[in-house]
């Protein structure tokens, strides 16, 4: 086989460039980013609620309410408590009034007086964003506006946000509104801006019947990481596939 | 290739180069990947920060305590001792440098949201002590009798 020079140094210059080319499409991580995409993240904020505790009072509403500039009398919440009171004939009778936001202090529901020698079961259920593992309002934000931090809490962009409603009606579990003056989605975060400083959500801070809890599922000394290993817990509409991260004890069939 | 053909490509090809020229200068430069899906960490990597930074409300009973010491100690020694001092005093942000004093809530509904009588069998709502809140005293606050810092009326 004969090589003239000229085509010696041409074959040489396209197949170093051929070669270079894929190598030139991957990403080089530094020691440090490495590190960080093999190694398991050290918090995953979970939430557990013991529907036995509460007793319907409100209060972790209301603390929520002021503690998140969420309009106090606008009928948007970022948590509520739900009741929840089963009578003999298997009926149960559901309200929430302003999401419970000044407890539960009427023996009606709904207008309708339910007679307590008939009353089976009766319990509270407080309600907050679950910051599921697989979160649907993530998936369908039109914008990248939502989005799941690493240590497992949904957030919302509010300056990128451009309020077009797909995640609201993207949740299962209905936490998501339209904030009337951001005019954004918003929607519980574990109160973002406490929990990076040490401090306990509002609604946790709040409660006086040790109903909520927040934990660290990472942590394996954390009580109530230790709970939901070892007690029986559930999580509302696991057959969505959503993983969610608030834990229920006691949970009833008949919330849902 | 005929001019009729190219034009409206070029067209569309300056279309496109303008469009992310623009993009380029509208999208941040922190806006991307941060994590391991594409799914659910494409965000903007400040927006994180700037939830830390949104202002805390609640200060918890400790910070009371620092000024408050009778106060904090009495309900801290009566059945009310796990109910916050905000609960009803309102949060404290701002106290006392630029709130100078909290608006205490005294309201009748205020002690009702836990001592309304809901007859609630195995419930710790039914558990309790509980009042009809339209036959017990309805014209007065309940602090007039009760101290909600010390609510047992055997020790007054």
């Amino acid at each position: 086989m004969t090589c003239s020079r000229r085509q010696f140094l041409k074959d040489t210059a396209t197949t170093t460039l051929a070669a270079a080319l894929p190598v030139s499409t991957m990403v080089f991580l530094t020691p440090g980013e490495l590190k960080a995409a093999v190694e398991d993240k050290k918090t995953r904020w979970t939430f557990l609620v013991d529907t036995n505790k509460c007793v319907g009072c409100g209060m972790c509403v209301k603390a929520c309410k002021l503690e998140n500039e969420i309009p106090y009398d606008s009928p948007v919440t970022r948590t509520w408590v739900e009741r929840y009171v089963i009578t003999k004939d298997g009926e149960a009778h559901i309200d929430s009034p302003l999401g419970g936001r000044d407890g539960f202090i009427d023996d009606k529901i709904r207008d309708e007086v339910i007679d307590p020698k008939d009353i089976t079961k009766a319990f509270f259920v407080p309600k907050l964003c679950n910051q599921c593992e697989n979160a649907p309002c993530v998936q369908v934000c039109p914008v990248g506006a939502t989005y799941q931090t690493e240590d497992g809490v949904v957030l919302i962009d509010r300056d990128w946000c451009i309020g077009c409603g797909y995640c609201i009606m993207a949740c299962p579990y209905g936490v998501r509104f339209f904030h009337p003056v951001t005019k954004t989605a918003d929607k519980c975060n574990f109160c973002y801006h406490r929990t990076s400083k040490g401090l306990e959500p509002a609604c946790v801070q709040a409660c006086a019947f040790d109903a909520r809890k927040i934990g660290n599922l990472k942590d394996p000394d954390d009580p109530v990481a230790k709970t939901i290993a070892t007690k029986r817990v559930a999580v509302l509409k696991d057959e969505y596939g959503t993983k969610p991260h608030v834990f229920y004890l006691g949970l009833d069939e008949n919330v849902r | 290739m005929k001019n009729h053909v190219l034009r409206p490509l070029w067209l569309a090809v300056g279309l496109v180069i303008l469009v992310m020229i623009a993009r380029h200068f509208m999208v941040p430069d922190d806006f991307g990947v941060h994590g391991d899906s594409f799914t659910y960490n494409y965000y903007r990597l400040s927006n994180v920060d700037e939830w830390k930074e949104f202002p805390v409300k609640y200060q918890g009973r400790e910070r009371c305590a620092k000024c408050h010491e009778e106060n904090s100690q009495s309900i801290s020694d009566s059945r009310h001792k796990k109910i916050q001092c905000e609960s009803c005093h309102g949060p404290a942000a701002g106290h006392p440098r630029e709130v100078k004093k909290l608006v205490i809530d005294s309201s009748r509904e205020q002690c009702l949201r836990c001592h309304a009588l809901l007859e609630y069998p195995n419930s710790r709502r039914g558990m309790m002590k509980g009042i009809d809140p339209d036959t017990h005293k309805s014209k007065f606050e309940c602090k007039k009798c009760h101290d909600p810092h010390n609510p047992n009326l055997e020790d007054r």
